[in-house]
């Protein structure tokens, strides 16, 4: 070992002050892309500011109506609900293509329960919620433990749940008025109150409660911490000494029970109970688009849960503002694909701010 | 003297290939115990088998004398060893002091803490603070910030800092210095002696071969799943070292 020069020695007298530089102003644009990137949330609200002004304008005073703007959040409460449970999966780097199968399937184990069997309706709608828990847990233990992917999961379970539904239901829908003499507890999410002057649904507040809880979950605690590490990277999760298994199993449970909530509200929001409700098929999608919609990465790890709250409303707006505007239902489905990519063009843009 | 930690006739087969075969390892209490051996000798496998983050086929683990079986990293923490992965093992999106409390996070005193289990972000951020500050991470301006916003060599120095402020026992370091600047690589060895000096062993996987032999007080020597040899760094040189890694030579008596 030769003795050469002894250049380690000097950092004894390094600088102990933490690093500071001053912040050089990037111009106004640099300034946006920045706050963008620190709070991802922003951009599906700007767009919802934005299209609830340009709606405004374009229709007139009856859009700014509190009718109207409560019509959306009544329209977007069973869609918000599944977009919040969506959320949690895709923040874990998964997706849950089943969380519309699994509502319509509770709302009608709701409903058979308590009209074919004479189990109190209170009752029924808790084993409801239990056995969307339940299928969340199957379909968390197979991407967990059996390591299948979400998506092949997911897949799966969407098709068995909804083929469940049909085979148990024999296809028969029970009539709202039957339901709102027998069992009205079932419509209990349907009853409204007044709000200054707009009429609010207990769908609607129960939709809001669940998106700002899961909100101060995801960010304020230990668990929601470990659901973003584990959709980051898993295997440095489990490294860093993450329980990985039980936090998928969590998150996959919680949808399973949010499901099974949004089941609950449908009957409330329609009336009646139908094994052949559209969000059986259309609520995968729908809860997809608003997560799309709200900048969270479908790679996981990134975003906020109230920006997909925001996707879902956007998407009501769009639908509601277009259908008074009078103009085809396409053009919905047209700009709400361009809002897709329009999203993930604009994350990709933020993101640039991390290079 | 019974070995801190000590496996004995650990074997670890992936298929065809076999990462650890029969071997052996000690670790004293309170030395620095220098693992080295060429690339794909199987270090980080023996190591990965003693903190949990694999299980070995067959072989035994024991700490303090008592038989342990880690079925995963978090068995290892709670039993108070403490490792720095050569992927560094964190989640880039989060901050620098959600990665440092990743598992073992504080909760806020009282209700809030009990019920809504809410973090309490100040003391953990204040903690976080301060052992960066330890090891001279001077450049880290935002406590808050992402990991991935960081620099390679800051990122290792998070993960050093992390390790050794949590480790009661046993910290093991797999290549702890191979992306850092010269005034934190030279931190990381004063804090290996300093966490030395409070009882703690450790464990260093390093190529550095000065770096080895300035801090060690034993040299493992893995060559081809097994250990080779071990050796006191006053009685050798560094080439003795090298040349018994790459089978240029063979240790006398071993």
């Amino acid at each position: 070992m030769s003795n050469s020069d002894n250049y380690e020695s000097v950092v004894t007298s390094a600088s102990q002050d933490i690093a500071k530089f001053d912040d050089h102003r990037k111009g106004a644009l640099g300034h946006f892309q920045h706050m963008l990137h620190m709070t991802p949330s922003l951009v599906p609200l700007i767009v919802l500011v934005a299209s609830i002004i340009i709606f405004g304008i374009a229709i007139g005073s009856n859009f700014f109506s509190a009718y109207a703007l409560t019509l959306i959040l009544q329209q977007v409460q069973i869609v918000g609900v599944l977009a919040a449970a969506q959320s949690l999966v895709v923040l874990t780097a998964g997706i849950d293509l089943s969380v519309g199968a699994i509502a319509v399937f509770t709302s009608v184990l709701m409903g058979q329960f308590t009209f074919r069997y004479g189990i109190p309706a209170p009752i029924s709608i808790l084993l409801g919620v239990s056995i969307g828990t339940a299928i969340g847990a199957i379909s968390g233990w197979l991407v967990s433990r059996v390591k299948l992917p979400p998506f092949i999961v997911t897949l799966g379970m969407w098709q068995i749940v909804l083929a469940a539904n049909y085979l148990y239901s024999a296809n028969e829908t029970i009539r709202a008025q039957d339901i709102a003499t027998n069992a009205p507890s079932l419509q209990f999410l349907g009853n409204t109150f007044k709000l200054g002057g707009a009429t609010m649904t207990l769908g609607v507040v129960m939709m809001v409660v669940i998106v700002a809880a899961l909100a101060y979950y995801l960010r304020a605690t230990a668990w929601g911490r470990h659901v973003y590490a584990v959709g980051d990277d898993p295997e440095a999760a489990k490294l860093a000494g993450v329980n990985v298994h039980r936090t998928l199993m969590s998150v996959y449970m919680l949808v399973g029970l949010i499901c099974g909530l949004a089941g609950w509200a449908m009957i409330g929001r329609y009336g009646s109970i139908s094994p052949s409700a559209t969000t059986g098929m259309m609520g995968n999608i729908q809860s997809i688009t608003a997560v799309v919609i709200g900048g969270i990465s479908l790679f996981g790890g990134r975003g906020s849960i109230l920006g997909a709250f925001f996707g879902a409303l956007i998407v009501g707006v769009f639908e509601l503002g277009l259908r008074m505007a009078g103009a085809d239902a396409q053009w919905t489905y047209l700009l709400i694909g361009i809002l897709i990519i329009g999203a993930v063009s604009v994350d990709q843009w933020i993101r640039k701010v991390a290079m | 003297m019974e070995p801190i930690l000590k496996g004995r006739n650990l074997v670890k087969r992936y298929g065809k290939v076999t990462a650890i075969d029969h071997s052996d390892f000690d670790l004293m209490k309170g030395e620095i115990l220098a693992v080295i051996g060429d690339n794909g000798a199987g270090k980080s496998s023996i190591i990965k088998a003693l903190c949990g983050a694999i299980t070995p086929d067959e072989g035994e683990v024991w700490l303090e004398g008592k038989r342990v079986r880690f079925a995963s990293p978090i068995d290892a923490r709670e039993a108070g060893i403490e490792t720095v992965y050569q992927t560094l093992a964190m989640s880039p999106a989060l901050s620098i002091t959600d990665n440092m409390f990743m598992g073992r996070e504080i909760r806020m005193p009282g209700l809030m803490g009990k019920y809504l289990r809410k973090l309490d972000r100040p003391k953990m951020e204040k903690f976080a603070r301060d052992k960066l500050s330890e090891l001279g991470l001077m450049t880290i301006q935002n406590i808050n910030q992402p990991v991935e916003s960081l620099s390679g060599g800051q990122r290792q120095g998070v993960a050093v800092a992390r390790a050794a402020a949590f480790g009661s026992k046993v910290i093991i370091l797999d290549e702890p210095t191979a992306a850092l600047g010269v005034k934190e690589s030279r931190k990381v060895l004063e804090l290996i002696q300093d966490v030395r000096s409070r009882g703690v062993s450790i464990i260093l996987i390093s190529h550095n071969m000065p770096h080895v032999f300035e801090v060690a007080d034993r040299i493992h020597v893995h060559r081809l799943g097994r250990k080779l040899c071990v050796i006191n760094p006053k009685d050798h040189s560094m080439s003795d070292a090298v040349a018994y890694m790459t089978g240029a030579k063979l240790p006398e008596a071993a």
